[in-house]
């Protein structure tokens, strides 16, 4: 097999080369959902990212065991039991924040980041790379909401994290913290991050 | 191995046949359905009980906020605490008994506060559970409080603002509420939610079928 790549590359390649919203265009449907608030992305980050690394590791340390025609079932089944795992814990700990998430916690089963990087990185190579690669590409999936929610929130309602920052002159761009507001900023940032790639690629 | 003619089907030997079968094949999605089941079942041991303390102290902590108001529930120091008794009452509807969670609240003299009933109904898309305040003669609506709805975000799920709910209270008991497009004239009239009017609706009719179905059990116990 041609130099696959190690755990440090996966790493890094997780985070903005390869991010799972402006590069990867995955899990979408969260990202444009939960974001009209920090704290409430910034749960769904570590939501996704508990996920992803549990269920990075088990398929890893499965990997050798798995056919060919049964392996997205066992993938969904590991991925099922650990977002179950989230949601309860969220029900217990953060009962208003899980309130607020509502149907979103359960449909991380089908974030299609999750059964990517197991269907690529986990199922192929070592507990390690499968690891670091889940930690990658959980830092860009909360980069990515971070990024979009702040925008949404501040032009939003004036507020990050529930506190106050622009001057109450500000009218509350509403829309923003609407659906179509998430399609607005999702879609102008990743003109943006592209628009940076580019300049990079002709320097 | 003999050679095989053309044609001669091969024998498959029982093992080949064990290896080929479905069930045996998905081996280990079984082993690890039954595993994470477990801890699945586990985790629901260990977390059930939590989660329902905090459902239940969320409904509990809106009580003196549905009879008393909101600015009048936060200035209640300890000493003026209410007194809450959840009850359970039975109604037949239809032949069949439909079960109420009701709160009476007390104020720590022992004077009757009011009541709160817990109502489920169907909404424009799924369940609406909403909390009713009334007063302890059932005669005026004293708050209402959204528990769990599903309704379409930006326009049903605004039953749970302030501003739309705040129009129930003080409401008479009387008359059925009802739902208008225009504008509420009439005391009995809610305003609807700029296109969520089944939505509007559907939290009008819990209501009234609560306060139809209760006003007689809870007048009874009253005292």
């Amino acid at each position: 097999m041609a130099d696959a790549p190690t755990p440090y590359e996966r790493f890094i390649q997780g985070i903005l080369p390869e991010n799972p919203v402006y590069r990867q265009l995955l899990g979408l449907c969260p990202t444009l959902a939960v974001t009209n608030g920090l704290q409430a992305a910034m749960t769904m980050a570590g939501a996704v990212a508990f996920v992803l690394f549990c269920a990075n590791i088990i398929t890893s340390l499965i990997r050798d065991l798995l056919k060919p025609h049964l392996r997205i079932v066992i993938f969904t089944l590991t991925i099922a039991t650990f977002v179950t795992i989230a949601d309860r814990f969220l029900a217990a700990y953060m009962y208003q924040m899980s309130k607020t998430l509502g149907p979103y916690i359960p449909l991380i089963i089908v974030n299609c980041l999750i059964i990517c990087r197991c269907e690529v990185c986990a199922s192929k190579q070592s507990v390690v790379h499968a690891g670091m690669d889940a930690i990658g590409q959980s830092i860009g999936f909360a980069i990515a909401l971070g990024s979009i929610a702040a925008v949404r929130e501040i032009l939003g309602t004036g507020m990050l994290f529930g506190i106050s920052v622009l001057p109450a002159v500000w009218p509350d761009w509403v829309v923003m913290v609407l659906p179509p507001g998430a399609f607005l900023t999702l879609g102008l940032l990743l003109g943006a991050v592209n628009w940076y790639g580019m300049q990079k690629q002709d320097a | 191995m003999k050679p095989i003619e053309p044609m001669e089907p091969m024998k498959t030997s029982t093992l080949d046949r064990i290896r080929n079968n479905y069930i045996i094949q998905a081996w280990l999605v079984l082993l690890l359905a039954i595993f994470f089941g477990g801890s699945l079942a586990g985790i629901q041991l260990t977390l059930g009980p939590l989660i329902e303390a905090n459902k239940i102290n969320e409904t509990l902590q809106k009580v003196p906020e549905m009879i008393l108001g909101a600015e009048k529930a936060l200035d209640l120091s300890d000493k003026q605490k209410l007194v809450i008794e959840p009850q359970t009452i039975e109604v037949m509807k239809h032949n069949r008994k439909v079960f109420y969670n009701v709160f009476k609240a007390k104020y720590p003299n022992g004077r009757p506060a009011g009541w709160v009933a817990k109502a489920i109904g169907q909404g424009y898309a799924d369940k609406i559970e909403i909390l009713v305040g009334m007063d302890h003669k059932l005669k005026k609506i004293t708050g209402l409080f959204v528990l769990d709805q599903k309704e379409t975000p930006g326009l049903g799920n605004k039953i749970i603002t302030n501003e739309w709910r705040k129009q129930f209270i003080t409401k008479k008991t009387a008359t059925p509420l009802l739902v208008t497009k225009e504008g509420a004239n009439e005391a009995h009239e809610i305003d609807a939610i700029t296109g969520a009017t089944i939505s509007s609706r559907a939290v009008c009719s819990i209501i009234n079928t609560t306060i139809k179905d209760l006003r007689d059990p809870l007048s009874k116990r009253a005292n």
